[in-house]
């Protein structure tokens, strides 16, 4: 579904990635691991379409299309979910009327009729139960005073609500406790089908405890520097990221 | 939320059910303002002495005063000889079908949600027979007078109830308090007048909306509202469609007066052309509003704001009585090259008495927002509280936003609070948005929507969820 070939990119002028290459299966879970500033978020947001990037030479290619044609609401519509490092609070916008904008933005671009209230309502009360999420966070503002936890866990309920083709979650382990992240975890293993994939993008091996990479690549210095099987994780674990620079 | 946002928008689509209609005919002066118009205008009304002689006395007093110019705007001189002050509302319609209508206004009014009936009347349409107005506005005023409630328009009232205008006009504006009140109090045209008697429940929001000859009351209205001990009544002025007008100066005043124990809802929504993208043309509207409150009673002032040229309004409240309440709530949205001066003023006297200001400017194109407040503790007034909530939207870097806040307080068990913020609408926010499967200008339109969220739960139901479209409207072409 997802070929990238070459791809480079740079923000402000400076180059971040230098020449990526990745392919992407419907069913298959990738873990992009790598040292601080080894260009793994640079990556998830070039991938979903982030403005101040500037891709330089490259390309990628989603279900046969030009993927760096299209604007990021247009790759969201297409099923390209990003889990944000840092989610973005939204004052006055409850989490629900947010939720529902979003996914009938999308059912419109892909010309499904809108959902209705009472519909809406009954889908969510399951996806809240997968990841354990309060009700009361359905009706504050989007993120606004949600803790660190709440805000990831956030992030996980509304790929459940939007089913993407494609998610990203871009250090979605980053400041979760081990109770969160086996939430965060169980959410993304239940979502898992034979039709999506998940692109994990992380620092450290312990989430790949709970959501179990079919692959995972090293990135360092904008540049996948070594690629393997989940057995990786656990050398990277175990020796550091020194022995591959 | 979702089931609470359907009942909304369900009923915002609803059909409006109340209007009324008057019959005024006479012919227009020329232009141009001296003793003998204000006589005349006074004549054509057929109003009685009293009202004459006020005028005229306002009159006077203006010929003395000077235009203020204190407030943040900017604009030519404007001659008031050159102005006609009164002339015969129209009567006959301007077009056969909707088909004659500019398709642009049409558009508006379609995002807008606004019945095909009304858009009608709002474009100048000839309506049809089935929709007949008269005796809705019929049933609808029955239904009143059984409460002893009187709506009508002042020129009525100065016929029909000429003690109780009397009585009460100019009492909180008096025609002297500034420059623009003096002129209105001289050549006022028309506007409303509403009544509610002791303990009364007004059932219905008295709105000036749905009046087919709302928009010809021209440029100096006058509204008196009077609720009497223990009364509630909610008014809603305006219209969330556009208003083109001829007249560029609108110099309205509001007089509220909330007797023992009443309580007071004004609600606005203003949307009077701003002029063209480059700044050409558009409405000056210099508004005073002000309501007193007496023992126990309570005015909020509600107004979203996204018209006009320039605005330059202060809905103010005197807290007179003990342990009476004053609120103001404000959305005021500009964008290209309008200007916006606008606040309120508290002034506490009585004991126990409480304010509250929450104002939300947006800023977007060239345009200039200022917020300017007065919140005054007399030495009478013993435990006077106010809080003020003042924020800044800024869209793009070219647009500017001014916060003056002024306190006086002589009285020590007073407590003021004051807080003020300005933010600018981040990439990230709109990021995230997209992300989410929205295009940029819903991803602003929602997050300015979600800024002004404290405003828009006070507008009445029916309100809302217009006032929220109008802003996304106003909006447009601000991002990109």
């Amino acid at each position: 579904m997802l070929e990238v070939k070459d791809l480079k990119a740079s923000i402000a002028g400076k180059e971040i990635l230098r020449g990526i290459n990745l392919s992407i299966k419907p069913g298959e879970v990738h873990a992009i691991m790598g040292p601080n500033g080894s260009g793994k978020s640079t990556l998830a947001n070039v991938l979903s379409g982030r403005e101040e990037y500037e891709v330089t030479a490259g390309s990628v290619s989603y279900f046969g299309d030009d993927l760096l044609e299209f604007a990021p609401e247009e790759r969201a519509q297409k099923g390209i979910f990003l889990a944000f490092q840092y989610p973005v609070e939204i004052p006055g916008v409850s989490n629900v009327y947010f939720l529902r904008t979003a996914l009938n933005e999308i059912r419109k671009a892909n010309g499904e009729e809108e959902i209705d209230a009472a519909a809406f309502l009954k889908m969510i009360r399951k996806k809240m139960e997968l990841v354990e999420m309060e009700k009361a966070l359905l009706n504050r503002s989007v993120n606004e005073g949600f803790s660190g936890g709440e805000k990831k866990r956030n992030e996980i309920f509304q790929m459940a609500v939007l089913e993407p083709k494609l998610a990203i979650l871009d250090e979605t382990d980053s400041g979760l406790d081990i109770d969160a992240l086996r939430v965060v975890a169980d959410g993304v293993n239940t979502l898992k089908s034979k039709e999506n994939a998940t692109i994990v993008v992380t620092h450290y091996q312990r989430l790949l405890d709970y959501i179990i990479p079919d692959f995972v690549h090293v990135l360092y210095k904008g540049q996948i520097v070594k690629s393997g099987g989940k057995e990786l994780a656990f050398e990277l674990e175990e020796k550091g990221y020194d022995w591959l620079k | 939320m979702s089931s609470e946002t359907e009942e909304l928008e369900s009923l915002a689509n609803q059909e409006y059910k109340y209007g009324f209609v008057t019959d005024i005919e006479a012919d227009a002066l020329p232009p141009g303002l001296d003793e003998g118009t204000v006589r005349a205008i006074s004549a054509i009304k057929k109003e009685p002495a009293f009202m004459t002689e006020w005028r005229l006395k306002s009159y006077k007093k203006w010929l003395k005063m000077e235009e203020p110019k204190w407030p943040k705007v900017e604009y030519p001189e404007i001659d008031f000889q050159d102005m006609v002050y009164y002339s015969a509302p129209k009567t006959t319609p301007k077009y056969e079908s909707l088909d004659e209508v500019d398709p642009e206004l049409l558009k508006t009014y379609k995002k807008l949600g606004i019945p095909l009936e009304e858009q009608k009347i709002l474009a100048g349409v000839a309506v049809d027979a089935v929709f007949d107005s008269v005796s809705v506005a019929t049933t609808f005023k029955e239904k009143l007078s059984e409460l002893g409630i009187i709506f009508c328009p002042i020129s009525e009232a100065l016929q029909n109830h000429p003690d109780l205008v009397k009585k009460y006009l100019g009492s909180v504006v008096p025609a002297t308090d500034n420059f623009y009140a003096a002129l209105n109090s001289a050549v006022f045209s028309d506007g409303s007048f509403v009544y509610v008697p002791k303990g009364v429940r007004c059932p219905m929001e008295l709105s000036t909306y749905f009046r087919i000859n709302a928009q010809n009351t021209g440029q100096f209205e006058r509204t008196l509202i009077v609720a009497d001990e223990g009364s509630y009544v909610s008014y809603l002025e305006g219209c969330t469609a556009p208003q083109r007008d001829e007249n560029q100066l609108h110099a309205a005043v509001v007089e509220l007066i909330a007797l023992k124990d009443a309580e007071i809802k004004y609600s606005t929504v203003q949307n009077w052309y701003p002029g063209d993208e480059n700044g050409k043309g558009g409405i000056y509207n210099f508004v005073t509003k002000r309501g007193i409150c007496h023992e126990n009673a309570k005015i909020s002032w509600t107004q979203v704001e996204t018209g006009s040229a320039i605005t330059w309004k202060y809905p103010s409240v005197i807290l007179k009585g003990d342990n009476s309440i004053g609120e103001f709530y404000s959305v005021a949205m500009t964008n290209n090259y309008q200007q916006a001066d606008t606040g309120t003023k508290m002034i506490h006297i009585g004991k126990n008495t409480k304010s509250n200001i929450v104002s939300k400017g947006i800023s977007a194109g060239k345009s200039n927002n200022s917020y300017r407040g007065l919140v005054k503790v007399m030495k009478s007034a013993e435990n006077a509280r106010n809080f003020s909530q003042c924020d800044s939207l800024l869209i793009g870097d070219k647009c500017g936003a001014h916060t003056f806040p002024y306190i006086e307080v002589n009285n020590t068990s007073g407590k003021v609070e004051h807080e003020a913020t300005t933010s600018k609408i981040g990439e990230d926010q709109i990021f995230y948005c997209n992300q989410r499967g929205l295009d940029t200008e819903q991803a602003v339109s929602l997050i300015v929507n979600g800024y002004c969220k404290e405003v828009f739960r006070e507008l009445p139901m029916e309100f809302a969820i217009e006032a929220q479209n109008l802003l996304s409207i106003s909006l447009e072409g601000s991002v990109g």
